[in-house]
């Protein structure tokens, strides 16, 4: 298998112009979709041996950790940098391997889009903790190491859209802000400081677009990367929405 | 926005821990900051740190303190590092952790909700604060969101997916901007202030298989030293002893693995012999057995003793032909340790499991060392809290004025080697500082940009053009893909663990000569439009200017310091060698002009770096200033 060759089938082009293009490469022990793109670039000679234009993606850490590498690979949304080659052709039994841009962001180029309305609902969802300074005031609350361990996991969210490119009700008729946010809402009000700011978070996701939107297909969980309990924060946040709504009706901030 | 208030616009390149730290303390001091960097912030290197940050908050009940945090910083970077910041930074460090606590960052706990410290290398103390093994992740986010915090309320401005090109320097060679480029549309546009933060990591990328991420060029620091700025210690490349190989990149296998017990090991061969730190010659172990080398030959440090060192055993015994499979790779073991251990390490190991496809809970993972972190970068000023100039100079400043330096990418707290969870403290560190350097900075200035004439930003922006047109227009045979195989090539070889003067001359000329063919290559894409090869061509050259920066340093420091290692000569020569190297650019010359500066050792006198058989010290520093005044 080690020395046998297989075949990159990419959907790229510019916004309007997309086509497919089809590269033969020698596999590699260890060869993963990056280390095959730069082997693109390096020598930029597609199967009916033109010399065409060098793919273009976005990468960053390599290491899975900064969620830059992301885009559709046989269809699946993933980090580009695990994606293995070996394993990929043992698992499908194929030895073409398509990759594609993700599709429910604008497109740039390529493989590369422009994933900024994740950022924006960051900022919309209030996704930080309100300190008085930087100047110091002694450690924040303690914090169990199971309650630790719960925010790590949310924590470890890239930003990279693989939830958001496997959401079906992500779409361009919808406004549904996508899974991601809901486990920041849900990181953010869980830290002792940060759920002092816990109604204006919720309240973020209670506009249109929000979590009432969710349609439970679960196919986020399925492809999250680092394996955060996405469906389980849109549950507790689904119900923390319901609460607020009443708070919202009959509640006084002294009594919370 | 008051009048006041909005002359105070700072520009920062980088968006990492450095960056991050820096624009979030000037926006609490009142300044208005635009962050350029060529990824989403959040997608900065900083997130590959793994195993933690250091601060002696004394938790453990080790009787541990700053002091002596100070003194295994300044003794761990080998004596080459001024001693003034190392201190402060030290000394600042519990309350940087506190403040990252507030910040939400979530680090692991002890049962009675506390913060729990590991320990790492070249120390004997647990001070070493984590969030599972990725730190740096998690500390990127926390500043990530303070920053969107104030941007917000508007006080900070991005520009992400966009790359500095050039300092804009007025008549008097004052900072007054930068040229940068829209990485997408490939447009050159001018952004102007009156203090310029660089922050743009360091420079992995020349020697192309690192555990840096594919932005840590040094281009930016390359393309400033073009300019004028004096870049400092640039041989000193840390070569970090654990790393997974591949053929994309070397991934990091986190010092923490070490620090929860993981031990590393060959099987050993009686037949051979190896000299220990004391000169003896002992066997290779037993045949057939596991050898734990570092444990033995370092008994007091074991498998944690500094980077430099741990890196230097290794290539020793993979060059005693005793290497893993008779490949350049030796075993890290974590097989034996507990199931929560393995919890603490979860996302290192699923990484390895990842990228090799084996378990590291049943099966040793393969390691072997990798460029790491360059000590060396930029030069910057520190006036000490006691100098009788402490407040007309301005620390973290470059010799450009008005141009700051942070981060990985300044020269200033490792000297000739980092210890491990040292390099997250000096960015967030030195960002505060320059927090407060540049609005005393700015308040001094007696003309901003809105006085610099117009035509300074033009002809900048226009000498970008040129560039751009010409490296669009090369025509030659050679590729710029390959030539940076070729440099990284003959970096690797000869310029990281060991080093000797014939080949550093070889590769000195190598790279003047690839420098040549630089000029003849062809890109294979000519859009305008999100062009990755003329992007990387355009930041190419810089980095062959810095290659030339590392290797001649290296090349004329006749001693063993730190990670610099040459056999020819073994031995630290602290009457020689305890100055810093300066690189200074020549264009006519077409190689660097090399000088050297005293090493400010007010604190500590050298001492030899023992870590066979050091035991716990209560070390006193000398000449602390009554008159500190710590950044938070």
């Amino acid at each position: 298998m080690e020395n046998a060759r297989y075949i990159l089938k990419i959907f790229r082009g510019h916004p309007g112009n997309q086509y497919w293009e089809e590269f033969e490469l020698q596999n590699e022990p260890y060869a993963n979709v990056i280390s095959s793109l730069m082997e693109i670039q390096k020598n930029p000679i597609n199967r009916q041996g033109k010399k065409v234009e060098p793919v273009v993606w976005e990468q960053g850490c390599l290491e899975e950790v900064c969620g830059s590498c992301s885009m559709l690979i046989n269809g699946r949304p993933r980090q580009a940098c695990t994606a293995l080659i070996n394993v990929i052709i043992e698992e499908t039994k194929n030895t073409t391997i398509t990759l594609a841009p993700f599709s429910k962001f604008p497109l740039v180029r390529d493989l590369i889009v422009d994933r900024d309305s994740m950022f924006e609902n960051l900022k919309k969802a209030h996704a930080w903790i309100d300190v008085d300074s930087t100047f110091d005031r002694g450690f924040g609350p303690k914090i169990s190491p199971e309650k630790q361990e719960m925010m790590y996991a949310l924590s470890t969210c890239m930003t990279c859209g693989c939830c958001v490119e496997a959401c079906p009700q992500v779409n361009a008729k919808s406004k549904f802000m996508g899974p991601q946010i809901f486990s920041q809402v849900r990181l953010f009000n869980a830290n002792p400081t940060g759920m002092h700011q816990k109604a204006k978070r919720l309240h973020a996701v209670m506009q249109e677009g929000g979590i009432s939107d969710c349609g439970h297909a679960q196919n986020c969980v399925k492809v999250c990367p680092k394996n955060i309990p996405l469906t389980d924060s849109i549950a507790a946040i689904g119900r923390d929405t319901t609460l607020q709504a009443f708070k919202d009706i009959f509640s006084l901030p002294d009594r919370e | 926005m008051s009048e006041k208030s909005a002359q105070k616009e700072v520009i920062v390149v980088g968006g990492g821990l450095a960056g991050l730290s820096a624009a979030m303390k000037l926006c609490e001091n009142g300044c208005r900051v635009k962050i350029v960097s060529v990824t989403k912030v959040k997608r900065s290197h900083s997130v590959c740190a793994q195993g933690g940050i250091n601060a002696a908050v004394n938790n453990m009940g080790e009787d541990d303190s700053p002091i002596i945090h100070a003194y295994d910083t300044m003794k761990g970077g080998d004596f080459l590092a001024n001693q003034p910041p190392i201190l402060e930074m030290c000394l600042t460090a519990p309350a940087i952790i506190r403040m990252m606590d507030r910040f939400g960052c979530p680090f692991n706990r002890t049962p009675e909700g506390n913060l729990d410290f590991r320990r790492f290398g070249g120390t004997l103390y647990n001070r070493t604060a984590f969030c599972g093994a990725s730190t740096g992740q998690q500390l990127l986010y926390a500043l990530d969101e303070q920053v969107r915090r104030h941007e917000a309320k508007g006080l900070v401005q991005k520009f992400e997916n966009h790359e500095f090109m050039r300092l804009v320097l007025d008549d008097q060679g004052v900072a007054r901007g930068i040229v940068y480029m829209d990485l997408f549309n490939l447009k050159l546009d001018v952004l102007k202030a009156d203090a310029v933060v660089i922050a743009t990591g360091g420079p992995g990328l020349i020697f192309k298989y690192s555990t840096n991420s594919t932005f840590c060029t040094g281009a930016a620091n390359g393309r400033l030293y073009e300019q004028g700025m004096k870049y400092a210690n640039g041989e000193f490349i840390q070569i970090h002893p654990t790393a997974i190989p591949g053929p994309d990149k070397l991934r990091l296998m986190s010092e923490s693995a070490r620090g929860e017990g993981g031990r590393i090991w060959v099987y050993g061969d009686s037949s051979k012999m190896i000299t220990t730190p004391e000169g003896k010659s002992i066997p290779c172990g037993e045949t057939g057995k596991p050898w734990y080398f570092l444990e033995e030959l370092y008994p007091a440090f074991g498998n944690l003793v500094p980077r430099d060192i741990g890196a230097r055993e290794v290539l020793r015994v993979c060059e005693l032909g005793l290497g893993a499979e008779g490949k350049a790779q030796v075993y890290l073991d974590l097989t034996g340790l507990s199931e929560e251990k393995h919890h603490k390490l979860e996302s290192i190991l699923e990484i390895y499991k990842k990228f090799t496809g084996e378990d590291p809970r049943k099966v040793p993972m393969k390691i072997f060392p990798a460029v790491h972190y360059s000590m060396g970068g930029a030069w910057v000023d520190w006036p000490a809290a006691d100098d009788v100039d402490r407040w007309t100079r301005y620390r973290q400043m470059t010799n450009l004025p008005g141009c700051f330096n942070v981060g990985e990418s300044d020269y200033q707290y490792h000297g000739a080697n980092r210890l491990g969870a040292n390099s997250l403290l000096s960015c967030i560190f030195s960002g505060l500082v320059v927090g407060g350097e540049i609005p005393r900075y700015l308040a001094n200035l007696t003309a901003t940009h809105r006085d610099t004439p117009a035509s300074v930003f033009t002809e900048a922006i226009e000498r970008e053009q040129t560039l751009k047109r010409a490296i669009m227009d090369r025509k030659g045979p050679e590729n710029v893909h390959k030539l940076h195989d070729e440099l990284a090539e003959w970096m690797v070889k000869n310029v990281t663990v060991k080093r000797n003067n014939r080949d550093l001359q070889l590769t000195l000329d190598k790279i003047k000569e690839i420098r040549e063919r630089y000029r003849k290559i062809s890109l294979d894409d000519h859009s305008q439009f999100a062009n990755q090869t003329y992007i990387f061509a355009n930041q190419f050259g810089p980095m062959l200017e810095l290659a030339l920066v590392i290797t001649k340093g290296a090349l004329l420091r006749n001693e063993f310091r730190g990670a610099h290692f040459k056999p020819e000569f073994p031995q630290r020569n602290d009457t020689e060698w305890i100055k810093t190297t300066i690189a200074t650019y020549d264009k006519a010359k077409g190689e660097p002009v090399i000088t050297y500066e005293e090493v400010d050792l007010r604190h500590l006198k050298p001492i030899m770096r023992d870590y066979s058989h050091a035991k716990k010290v209560k070390p006193t520093l000398e000449n602390i200033p009554s008159n500190l005044q710590l950044p938070i």
